[in-house]
């Protein structure tokens, strides 16, 4: 005679293996829930709110569908802001390719055992520590009285610091208050987030594919254009979604390094919070998400989601 | 022209034999770039300086580390971000696990979508997830509390767990299980006896990025904290208008410290799955 629960247990599990759709619908209903509702229901409000409207003298959201908000943000004001962050994204980008590619192209190809592991564990380092604290230590690192300044000093070439910052758009009084601070900051956070994707494409490139190119003919540069670029192209796409994005969005950053000119992130932080005008700011928060769709758009046909 | 012939083959066994001095170069001023600061933060919570952030510190002391101990508002802080982590993280463990072992081999319509549904909150900018559940929390009536910082976190933390359970998962031989059942084993028990002494390790090292992850998020919870201040938004709020300079300089090293164990914890864990987990 059998425990009756073993045989509940027994019965359930030859349906579940009989029936591998009530397994993954078991399997799949709690995060699949959770997800609906947490994040698409929230997404859904977002756009929601992004229609109704905030009254003026009482302060209170107006739950109104109109077109007010989109409006607004066609203003030159916010289009500049627009424009300037997804130049900074941009530029990032690039920026985290240039120092990306040859430490991930390394990793791949010429790190074996041991040496391989401590560079991964130095990129996942940065990638996973805390991100306030690698923001402070920029703070102390471009500080007018901090180590930036310092090392300068001492190599006697204060006037090539002194000569950057006196540039007309990317200047500033300091490093931390010049919009050069907050690219540096801004590559300097998101660049593990290139190395690994590209890592993983270049490993996948067979060796025998160099070789070959090279037993025709190829000087190494041709190799490398015409055959390690075109392949790890996946995984520096996959990177560059992380990287643009992340840099799009976030208002942190320039909040803390750099001057007063304002980016995407911090125009809708602001008008949440001080200004209390939530409608206008899920308008605009779907600006990023429109110009992050239009770059996934392009990264796909890069193969990008084959390398995430 | 046989000098030219010599002169390429020397060219072109260079980049597969041995690294040229520009790539190694360009390598180790990278892998710098991104340990400097790290150095530096540890560097400063011993510098006896408390009005600037001046460098080369003039002094070194302890002194702030017993300065830090003493206060309260740190420890409140921290204790916050404690409990948020925990939560996240064992809301995450379940969600993630029961999404991989649904996605990770059988291909059904709409699994592309449900993987690109899993990654987006961590892909799209924090200001999106942020401000998406504050607008939902107050379409909703939700008063700000513990759990609505909880929420935000569990849903991006998610996709940690679900990316180290899957890549060890598509490494099991789906065989293992086969055999268990052909013996007379039900599902439930090979799920104990067979899966999860194989999946145990990948889903801690989810289990501990994942909580690394929630410890030190500050954007969507600038979202979803209202009055409370979690670990990170008291750094922020010191990075934003600097008070008190060397207690931030310890809890900053504080921080490194406590989230460098289960990176490295993380890592040793999967480093066998590394190929297929590249995130």
């Amino acid at each position: 005679m059998k425990n009756p629960s073993i045989k509940i247990a027994d019965r359930l599990s030859n349906l579940l293996y009989i029936r591998r759709g009530l397994l993954l619908g078991v399997l799949l209903a709690p995060p699949l829930l959770w997800f609906s509702i947490v994040y698409l229901g929230s997404l859904l409000s977002l756009l929601a709110n992004s229609f109704f409207r905030l009254d003026d003298f009482t302060g209170q959201i107006v739950r109104e569908v109109g077109l007010g908000n989109f409006i607004e943000i066609f203003s030159p004001t916010n289009l500049d802001v627009a424009l300037r962050s997804t130049t900074m994204s941009i530029a990032v980008t690039a920026a985290c390719i240039a120092i990306g590619f040859p430490i991930a192209y390394y990793m791949a190809r010429h790190a074996r055992g041991y040496q391989k592991a401590l560079l991964y564990v130095a990129i996942m380092l940065p990638l996973w520590s805390s991100y306030v604290v690698r923001l402070y230590a920029w703070k102390l690192l471009l500080a007018k009285e901090g180590a930036i300044s310092w090392v300068m000093q001492s190599l006697h070439a204060q006037w090539l610091l002194d000569g950057l910052l006196a540039l007309p758009v990317l200047g500033g009084s300091s490093l931390s208050f010049s919009p050069m601070g907050t690219f540096i900051v801004f590559v300097y956070m998101w660049l593990p987030f290139m190395i690994l994707p590209i890592q993983a494409a270049i490993e996948r490139i067979p060796g025998s594919y160099l070789e070959a190119s090279s037993d025709l003919g190829a000087r190494p540069s041709q190799s490398f254009w015409q055959v390690v670029w075109p392949l790890a192209m996946p995984g520096v796409a996959a990177g560059s979604i992380f990287t643009f994005s992340l840099t799009l969005g976030d208002y942190i950053i320039p909040q803390v390094i750099g001057n007063s000119t304002l980016y995407i992130g911090q125009v809708v932080f602001r008008q949440q919070g001080v200004a209390g005008n939530l409608p206008f700011a899920a308008a605009f928060s779907l600006v990023p998400i429109v110009i992050i769709a239009v770059y996934l758009y392009l990264a796909k046909r890069k193969g990008a989601f084959d390398a995430l | 022209m046989p000098s030219n012939a010599t002169n390429n083959v020397k060219a072109v066994s260079s980049p597969t034999l041995a690294a040229g001095r520009g790539l190694k170069l360009a390598v180790w001023a990278g892998i710098l770039f991104l340990h400097l600061p790290l150095a530096l933060i540890i560097l400063y919570a011993f510098s006896s300086e408390d009005k600037s952030y001046v460098f080369p510190p003039p002094g070194l002391t302890t002194q702030w580390f017993a300065v830090a101990m003493e206060r309260q508002d740190v420890w409140d802080a921290m204790a916050l971000s404690f409990k948020i982590a925990l939560w996240a993280t064992g809301i995450a463990m379940v969600l993630g696990t029961l999404a991989a072992g649904a996605l990770a081999r059988t291909p059904f319509f709409g699994r592309e979508a449900i993987n690109l549904l899993l990654i987006l909150p961590i892909a799209m900018p924090g200001v999106i997830t942020g401000i998406s559940l504050r607008s939902a929390y107050h379409s909703l009536d939700i008063p700000f509390s513990f759990w609505t910082i909880v929420i935000g976190h569990a849903t991006f933390c998610v996709v940690v767990v679900y990316n180290n359970a899957v890549a060890r998962l598509r490494r099991i031989s789906p065989s293992l299980l086969e055999a268990s059942m052909d013996l007379g084993a039900n599902w439930f028990q090979t799920f104990r006896h067979v899966l999860l002494p194989q999946l145990g390790t990948a889903l801690l090292a989810g289990g501990l990025l994942a909580f690394a992850l929630s410890f030190d998020e500050v954007i969507v919870t600038t979202f979803t904290a209202g009055q409370q201040t979690t670990l990170p938004i008291w750094m922020l709020q010191e990075l934003i208008r600097p008070r008190q300079r060397p207690v931030t300089n310890v809890v900053a090293v504080v921080m490194i410290a406590l989230t460098f164990i289960p990176i490295v914890a993380a890592y040793w864990l999967t480093r066998s799955d590394e190929d297929t987990n590249n995130r």
